[in-house]
């Protein structure tokens, strides 16, 4: 079974259709792409996938569940977790704090024990210290755990996205231009960094990137999308051959 | 005929709350400040036309232009010293809390220099009543000319903000700061002159009050500044209509729930009904939805 | 790891620890005969204002949520406790008034649930201009209200002739007039209030202390920094800043508690936007999110007028200067660089640069 089924996703904001008709079938353990020239749509795309619009048509199936139209939390306990192209994160919290955010609904007590400091709050924060420093590791952020995230160095709050959304224990992570701002040396680590997270998590990913060598050198397969519209899919080395997808990027 | 009565008195005093409220909605819209003194430049301005007639012996009409000059003034100078410094404070709380020590410091200062004690005010607006229906409705000459007033000054506002250089300048700066400046926008003028604006606005506010309710103290601007920044908040804060149509419908409101209801929750209906508005149209009447973007 | 845990622990202590030493030095100071009556006066209110502080911080500071309605929630503590307390008379004093503070908390934290379900849907200033609306109107509905009880139990009117109590039975609120005697009903304790406040105080510091450094609490943090965000993995806003809004609410009502039971007479016209708004000052100058800001705040600036009474006149018009240019001093950018740059001076003589 797939583990992301897009069939026929559309939204239309007034008069504009900003994603028609999109079709795409991620299967587990893959690691994909989705690009496309500016204001092609891909932005609209993660927001659909993650609830924060609704489609106008189409369903999404998320390893065989319906999540079409659900809320941005009941998806992200579905399974689906993501990063932003601005980045988003809890600027006045630690590190470690933003990753046990993370992990608010896997490691749980209630408000009372927390007030009352009953036992199972001790065991419970304990689990969550030690879970969130294993995962900061794989992104050598664990000897930054008490640092303000907002204090972190632009490439390390990138990181750090990824390394919250993982928290939430996701199937499929989506990855809003994980590249954006960073310098060559940096791409070339994050590429290992998410191979990494995909052998070590297990992890389905899909990536919207506008860095060609990111998108060739990781992604197995790509989407392309034009003006909302699919303009083309499948292995990533014909995709990017494809003349229909040079002319979307230069133009005519 | 009483109910036309109530509603000329609701209008009336609603047509005040809407010049205040157009000083609150345009400092809002351009500063992206709660301009809590503003009610107090009011009373300052009050003052201002009380003392030049009964101490300085002058002419009300001058005494109304000396006003106008004075919180004209008073405001840019309280938009230079006090809020500006925060213009780009990490939290807008902090300029908040500076207007309302700002407030105090103006509410203190009139304590000191005029005391405690409630003056009565002197007429100034000396119109005829004009009657109606054979002498069935009085209406007085200060609620023609509040009336009146408050429709020239919505109408030349909207002129000047949609016609005029500095006007569209002021649209600019309330639509983006940034993108104004680099479009070569004077922002921290802009900013002054909407000051200037607003306080010469609630100087006029301040003599029609208190011709309409003829007494003054140091607070008389404080409850009607919220009033009117409740006003500007209903109808959609930012929007010169939305000001003015907020204003007036919270003075009708505030009369017929005095008249109809109870005097002593007139204010509670009143609050009431913005609730009601607020959580049916977050952005008030005539507010834009704005969402931010992913 | 455990330094972490250690530091924000520690930092909780220290604050119970300044309370505590504040206790003991005004005991020490009124045991020698050397606190003034004055001074004596501002001990219990300085309890209630910096209650009040500290749970307000946790909606403005934690839930980062302007609110200009906590003396609204002060307000239906102090009269729904000072109501209990005339009404169950035959309680012995001790249980009576715990139960009083418990009935103030309860019957705040049920408005704050109330009202914050439906304004927890507006944002920024429009939330403010809603908060200060209901405090408002709470204000205006007490005043209008009169309660009385007989052998009938209670009865509720909005008039003095409207109660028809019977023979034998009392007037206890009087609309606008309030509720007189309250504190006369605690002979015995009377005294201890100031005690009373303290533990008060401390239970207050307890709660939101560690809601804070708990699981609820960087869930209702996060929905500050990043309400998106914090969806995004799957944290419910409603509910985080609704549990923020009650709890905060509900000290709100303890701090009303002590308040009411602390006059003889008790008016509704107090509880108006302006304590609010008073209340809010000691939390922004304190310390946006400072817990500790809003205890020293609250104390140096609600005794500054007091003690300033001997410049008559003047005094307020002090306290307006001082917080305006405490304000720019601590908010305004340029002063920040400029003690930014004298604090590295001071530290750039002591040690060659340390941090990046």
């Amino acid at each position: 079974m797939a583990m992301l089924e897009v069939n026929h996703l559309s939204i239309q904001f007034g008069g504009l259709r900003a994603v028609d008709g999109f079709n795409m079938t991620i299967e587990k353990g893959q690691l994909y792409g989705l690009i496309g020239p500016n204001g092609a749509g891909k932005t609209t795309v993660f927001n659909l996938l993650t609830g924060v619009y609704k489609p106008t048509e189409g369903i999404i199936r998320l390893d065989g569940e319906d999540i079409t139209g659900k809320s941005t939390i009941e998806i992200n306990k579905a399974g689906i977790a993501r990063t932003f192209q601005n980045i988003r994160l809890f600027k006045e919290l630690s590190v470690l704090d933003n990753v046990k955010v993370g992990l608010h609904n896997h490691h749980t007590y209630s408000t009372l024990t927390g007030i009352l400091r009953l036992p199972k709050y001790y065991k419970v924060e304990k689990e969550m210290n030690e879970r969130a420093l294993e995962i900061l590791k794989v992104f050598d952020l664990d000897r930054e755990a008490e640092t303000l995230a907002g204090n972190l160095p632009y490439g390390k709050q990138r990181k750090l996205e990824i390394a919250r959304a993982l928290a939430t224990d996701p199937k499929l992570l989506l990855l809003d231009e994980p590249a954006a701002g960073m310098n060559p040396n940096e791409t070339q680590e994050l590429m290992e960094t998410i191979r990494f997270v995909r052998e070590h998590f297990d992890m389905t990913i899909l990536l919207i990137e506008h860095d060609m060598k990111l998108v060739g050198g990781i992604c197995e397969k790509l989407t392309v999308l034009n003006f909302g519209q699919v303009l083309t899919q499948g292995e990533t080395a014909s995709v990017l051959k494809d003349p229909a997808v040079i002319t979307a990027y230069l133009g005519e | 005929m009483s109910f036309i009565s109530y509603l000329k008195d609701g209008i009336s005093l609603g047509s005040i709350y809407a010049i205040i409220a157009l000083g609150y909605t345009m400092v809002y819209g351009i500063a992206k400040m709660l301009n809590f003194a503003h009610g107090d430049v009011i009373m300052v301005g009050a003052y201002v036309i009380l003392t030049c007639i009964t101490r300085g012996g002058m002419s009300p009409v001058l005494a109304v232009i000396l006003s106008v000059v004075v919180c004209t003034v008073l405001g840019v100078v309280i938009e230079k010293v006090a809020y500006s410094p925060l213009r780009k404070a990490s939290s807008n709380l902090a300029v908040l809390i500076t207007a309302i020590g700002v407030s105090y410091l103006l509410q203190n200062l009139a304590l000191l220099i005029f005391g405690a004690d409630a003056k009565s005010f002197v007429s100034v607006v000396k119109v005829p009543s004009v009657s109606l229906f054979g002498g069935q409705l009085m209406i007085k000459g200060i609620t023609i000319v509040t009336i009146l007033a408050c429709i020239v000054i919505m109408v030349g506002l909207s002129f000047f903000v949609k016609k005029t250089k500095p006007g569209r300048a002021m649209q600019a700066v309330s639509e983006d700061r940034d993108a104004a400046q680099l479009m070569g926008v004077n922002v921290n003028a802009t900013i002054s002159l909407t000051f200037a604006i607003g306080s010469g606005l609630a100087a006029i506010a301040g003599l029609l009050l208190c011709q309409t309710y003829p007494t003054l103290t140091p607070y008389t601007g404080a409850m009607p500044g919220i009033k009117a920044f409740v006003a500007a908040v209903f109808g959609g804060i930012g929007s010169i209509p939305g000001a003015m149509v907020g204003g007036i419908l919270l003075g009708i409101l505030e009369i017929f729930g005095k008249a109809y209801i109870s005097s002593q929750v007139a204010d509670a209906i009143v609050f009431a009904v913005l609730i009601v508005v607020l959580l049916v149209k977050p952005t008030g009447l005539f507010g834009k939805n704005i969402q931010e973007k992913v | 790891m455990k330094k972490v845990k250690n530091k924000t622990t520690q930092n909780n202590m220290i604050n119970y620890g300044i309370v505590i030493l504040l206790f003991v030095i005004v005991q020490v100071l009124s045991s020698t005969g050397n606190l003034s009556r004055l001074l004596t006066g501002l001990l219990v209110p300085i309890c209630v204002y910096t209650i009040a502080a500290v749970s307000l911080n946790l909606v403005v500071g934690f839930s980062g949520e302007l609110s200009l309605g906590h003396a609204g929630f002060m307000c239906v503590g102090a009269f729904s406790s000072a109501l209990f307390s005339h009404a169950m008379s035959d309680i012995p004093q001790i249980p009576r008034f715990i139960l009083a503070i418990l009935v103030g908390a309860a019957v705040a934290a049920v408005f704050g649930l109330i009202i914050g379900i439906p304004v927890l849907r507006l944002r920024g200033d429009y939330l403010a201009i809603v908060t200060l609306a209901f405090g408002e109107i709470i204000k205006n509905l007490i005043n209008v209200l009169y309660i009385g009880v007989d052998d009938h139990g209670l009865h509720v009117a909005t008039s003095s002739a409207g109660l028809h109590l019977e023979a034998g039975g009392k007037q206890i609120l009087k609309g606008a007039l309030g509720i007189s005697g309250t504190g006369a009903l605690y002979k015995d304790i009377k005294s201890s209030f100031f005690i009373i406040g303290v533990i008060l105080l401390l239970i207050t510091l307890f709660i939101v202390q560690n809601l804070v450094h708990s699981r609820s609490g960087r869930a209702i943090m996060s929905t500050r920094d990043n309400r998106i965000a914090a969806e995004s993995v799957g944290i419910n806003i409603t509910k985080y800043k609704l549990l923020a809004f009650t709890i905060s609410a509900a000290l709100a009502g303890v701090a009303g508690v002590l308040y009411a039971h602390n006059l003889s007479l008790l008016k509704v016209s107090v509880f108006d936007y302006n304590m609010s708004i008073l209340v809010l000052v000691y939390v922004v100058l304190g310390g946006i999110g400072n817990i500790r800001g809003s205890i020293i705040a609250t104390i140096i600036l609600y005794a500054l007028p007091e003690l300033l009474r001997g410049f008559a006149n003047y005094r307020m018009l002090i306290y307006a200067i001082v917080l305006i240019a405490m304000m720019l001093f601590n908010w305004a950018p340029a002063a920040r660089n400029w003690r930014a740059r004298v604090m590295e001076k001071v530290r750039g003589s002591k040690n060659k640069r340390e941090v990046a």
